[in-house]
């Protein structure tokens, strides 16, 4: 009773990172709570799953393995959710801000009455006091994230109602392994109690699933552009830097918008975050939201006409100029000086 | 031939997308009396899919629905620009600091008045915030399914239709039957432009209240010619629960908003000289963050 749940998402028959990064935070986040971490798999040949999930420091996994909830449909998953959660009452439930997730999450949230926030950047316990009401809340969970306004970051709670429910990108916590011989105890759930047949109204008529062809979520350098790059011409210049440091090209949502760069290389809250050795940020203001899918790179550049752009506060070299001008003498150099 | 009664969901947001150096403020926030108010992008392309459906089945009906302010009555007559048939503005004070919940249950209460909607069309999120959960969110309330991050109809009966979804690493053909609630992707084509003659037909269309305030010289001529009028719903318009509305309604509550101090880090600025970038390259190279 009263713990903390995550939903263990699966990709083609794989759990997703983002659910092993949500397990990682929901240990930390139990353990301070002094409760239980749960966890849910809802799924086809699930066998064996289990193995990769208790290391994570579960403590209860429940799966509901059927064919028929496979793959992903809204309706059966979101009547799994409700049930379990109206029979276990968890305080908090976790789960990725994925295709899956963001269709699944308000859906539950709506049914249940409890509130969501989507796409935290991190999730804390604190305590909350109502002067109007004279009340202290304790222990909730703070859920934060950039809000829109620029440079500001929300903090969300729900008082009230539980679950406290919240999604997360993938990327954005780290997942870490407790202990691999950490003993959990796996609940088979009788799905026909969970799932009535009437939820089954959507037939999968077609599904292509590629592998996908852009990731820079693991490249160790990172040359990104911004608006101020001004065309998708200019772009290859930052292909042709990142092609010469073994690197990927990143853009930010403006760059994106303008149909400089496909979204897939988006990063920041509504995009992948990423942790590279170097980022290279080229003619990008440095809004938060595109702050908070970078901040933690270990070297950041920023090339920029604006002296006083916010993106150069928080990085270590700063280069005044026209990317333009700027990125072929880098170019340069490294080829006369590299073989 | 089928006759779809179609629900548009659309929002009036800030063009975040062209926050220009103008609209910041000098403590660092955006200034959003200076953002142009859009139609936000994901709703055009559901109206887009609408629009599509009516070609199909021409006799269809296709109501656009918007929550917000008075001024909102704006996308309203961009919507009849483009090809909606009917516009209904939501406005109330008592919606005021309504969170994704609270703003689904009024959305889905005045769905319930307009009656017997097959098909709720709406954008995947709105740019303000970028939640995605209104629409699935309506459509739980509702009681119906809900196809998101569509980005195709690619077939339409009768009873039945076949969406294309854009997944992260794919894509998924899904089928359902009436009504439903689909979510349009970004991906999804772009809406139509406006057409002259609706854009004659309905420039001086708007609502009462704002006629009103105007003192529009219209108000006369809306009289004789009704679909001049938009219409204007409030809380007592549409049956619901009060308790389930506005700052009540919502689970989540804002606790607090910090601005944020960037700790600066030893950092080291230089032009765009040749000296100064070879010697930067350099270092980069030696201490092997690159090469
Ligand atoms: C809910 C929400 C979610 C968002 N999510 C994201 C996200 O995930 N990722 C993201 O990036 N943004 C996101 N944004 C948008 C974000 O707020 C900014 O609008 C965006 O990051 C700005 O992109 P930019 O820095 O490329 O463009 P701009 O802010 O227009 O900056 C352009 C920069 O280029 C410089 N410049 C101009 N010309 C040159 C030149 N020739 N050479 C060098 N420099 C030049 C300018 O000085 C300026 O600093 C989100 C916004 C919202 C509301």
């Amino acid at each position: 009773m009263n713990n903390i749940i995550v939903y263990c998402e699966l990709e083609e028959g794989r759990i997703a990172d983002v659910s092993f990064e949500l397990l990682t935070k929901g240990r930390s986040l139990a353990n301070q709570l002094n409760c239980k971490l749960e966890a849910l798999l809802i799924g086809n040949h699930l066998k064996n799953l289990e193995k990769e999930i208790f290391p994570y420091g579960v403590d209860t996994l429940y799966v509901a393995e059927d064919k028929k909830l496979s793959p992903y449909s809204t309706l059966p998953h979101t009547s799994i959710l409700v049930n379990l959660f109206r029979e276990q009452k968890p305080q908090i439930a976790l789960m990725g801000a994925t295709t899956i997730g963001r269709d699944l999450g308000p859906r539950v949230s709506s049914s249940l009455g409890s509130g969501l926030t989507a796409d935290c950047t991190e999730l804390e316990i604190g305590n909350h006091e109502d002067k109007k009401l004279n009340k202290v809340y304790t222990n909730l969970l703070y859920q934060i994230r950039p809000a829109f306004g620029g440079n500001i970051i929300a903090t969300i709670i729900n008082p009230d109602c539980r679950p406290q429910m919240a999604t997360v990108r993938e990327g954005v916590m780290k997942k870490e392994i407790v202990n691999p011989n950490y003993a959990g105890e796996l609940i088979n759930l009788d799905v026909e109690k969970y799932v009535d047949e009437t939820c089954f109204v959507m037939k999968v008529i077609e599904r292509h699933i590629e592998s996908s062809k852009i990731n820079i979520k693991g490249s160790p350098v990172i040359v990104s552009g911004g608006f101020g790059v001004g065309s998708a011409e200019n772009f290859k210049l930052l292909y042709r830097l990142a092609n010469l440091l073994g690197g990927e090209v990143g853009a930010s949502r403006a760059a994106v918008d303008a149909g400089y760069a496909e979204h897939a290389r988006q990063v920041g809250q509504t995009g992948v975050t990423v942790r590279p050795k170097l980022y290279i940020a080229c003619g990008i203001s440095g809004q938060i939201q595109h702050l908070a899918g970078m901040m933690e790179s270990s070297i950041i550049i920023s090339i920029n006409s604006d002296p006083n752009a916010p993106i150069n506060k928080i990085a270590n070299y700063v280069i005044i100029g026209k990317v333009e001008n700027v990125i072929p003498k880098m170019i340069r150099y490294y080829k006369e000086h590299t073989k | 031939m089928k006759e779809f009664q179609i629900v548009v969901l659309a929002k009036q947001v800030p063009d975040t997308r062209n926050v220009g150096k103008d609209a910041m403020k000098a403590d660092g926030t955006v200034n959003r009396a200076v953002l142009p108010a859009i139609f936000n992008p994901e709703d055009l392309h559901a109206l887009e899919q609408a629009l599509r459906i009516k070609d199909q089945f021409p006799g269809s009906k296709i109501t656009l629905l918007t929550m917000g302010p008075p001024r909102a009555v704006e996308i309203l007559r961009e919507g009849f620009y483009r090809g909606a048939d009917d516009g209904i503005l939501l406005t109330d004070r008592a919606f005021a600091g309504s969170d994704t919940l609270a703003t689904s249950y009024a959305i889905s209460c005045a769905i319930r008045k307009i009656k017997n909607a097959d098909i709720i069309v709406c954008g995947r999120q709105a740019i303000d915030g970028d939640t995605a959960q209104v629409g699935p969110q309506v459509a739980e309330k509702l009681g119906i399914p809900q196809i998101t991050y569509a980005e195709e109809i690619v077939l339409l009966t009768d009873d039945k239709i076949q969406v294309k979804r854009r997944l992260e690493r794919g894509i998924e053909i899904v089928e359902c039957g009436f009504p439903l609630l689909i979510t349009v992707n970004n991906s999804a084509p772009r809406c139509r432009p406006r057409n002259a003659k609706r854009l004659m037909k309905y420039k001086h269309a708007s609502t009462v209240s704002n006629r009103q305030e105007s003192n529009d010289d219209y108000l006369s001529s809306a009289l004789t010619k009704p679909h001049l009028t938009i219409k204007e719903w409030s809380v007592a318009d549409i049956e619901c629960d009060r308790e389930q509305l506005g700052l009540n309604g919502s689970p989540t509550k804002v606790k607090k908003v910090d601005n944020i101090v960037f700790q600066s880090k030893e950092s080291r600025t230089i032009e765009d000289l040749d000296e100064d970038i070879d010697e930067l390259m350099q270092e980069l190279i030696s201490s092997h963050i690159i090469g």
